[in-house]
């Protein structure tokens, strides 16, 4: 059908009737954590073609974006808060995927190390949370700044 | 950050009355903690039962307070966590290094 089929302008998705896609950008606070978990915890609870337990992907939702944005405000934005953070989230009949925008000097996703459970430290958990929740995680360095993409199967 | 503190013999508790613990004010319980500690509380319930929702920076700032009470040769145990929050610590495994009880009342009793 290839009406439903996406079309691809530049890096913009066509939305096809049934997708969702938010895109917001907020100053590069912690207080606004909860303004985009909780969007994303109200969008999982409205997947009604997901297979799984909604509540519990809400919070996992709610829980991948707070990481996610707090990578960016802390690590790669050092809490300037002249900087924003803009955040992504396009729903298809297939999956969900959040992209978290940063303009910092990038890192690489694979030389992160694991959490050791043996000699637990206070920090580090976040990307592991990400990864262990998420089907796939990416980050793209570029020069006009970097993204961390996760995506979810809904199916 | 909201949050009561009771005593009871000799056990200081920590009621957190708010809904999330993340990045925005997990650095603030930490100090909470420590300065409950360096004033001599050094037997510490925190009660999670008002969390629904953790992060990882908050479940750092929960295991700085543990570290930080061994220190002072005192504990901090977990009380009350609903499952989703509770469902963090098991992910991270953090469950193997907190005592969690399901109660404060269960905490003070050490059951």
């Amino acid at each position: 059908m290839p009406a439903l089929r996406k079309r691809w302008l530049g890096n913009e998705v066509m939305n096809t009737p049934n997708d969702i896609q938010v895109d917001i950008v907020v100053p590069n606070q912690t207080r606004y954590l909860s303004l985009i978990g909780n969007i994303g915890e109200a969008i999982a609870k409205e997947l009604d073609r997901y297979q799984g337990d909604r509540e519990t992907l809400a919070y996992h939702l709610n829980l991948v974006l707070t990481e996610a944005m707090a990578n960016a405000i802390r690590h790669a934005h050092h809490d300037n808060s002249k900087k924003t953070v803009r955040v992504k989230i396009h729903i298809d009949h297939h999956q969900l995927c959040i992209e978290v925008y940063d303009q910092g000097q990038g890192f690489d996703l694979e030389s992160v190390p694991e959490p050791d459970p043996g000699a637990p430290v206070d920090h580090g958990r976040g990307l592991f949370l990400i990864r262990t929740l998420m089907d796939e995680v990416e980050y793209r360095r570029g020069k006009d700044g970097n993204v961390l993409i996760m995506k979810k199967k809904l199916g | 950050m909201k949050l009561e503190i009771d005593k009871q013999n000799d056990w200081t508790i920590l009621h957190l009355l708010e809904p999330r613990l993340d990045a925005h004010n997990s650095g603030e319980l930490k100090d909470r903690i420590l300065k409950l500690l360096e004033s001599g509380d050094k037997q510490l319930v925190i009660d999670l039962s008002e969390v629904r929702f953790i992060d990882s920076s908050g479940l750092g700032a929960l295991l700085s307070g543990y570290k930080n009470a061994n220190l002072h040769h005192g504990s901090l145990v977990l009380a009350g966590p609903q499952s989703r929050v509770k469902s963090m610590f098991e992910l991270t495994r953090l469950n193997q290094v907190f005592d969690i009880y399901a109660s404060v009342a269960e905490a003070l009793a050490g059951e």
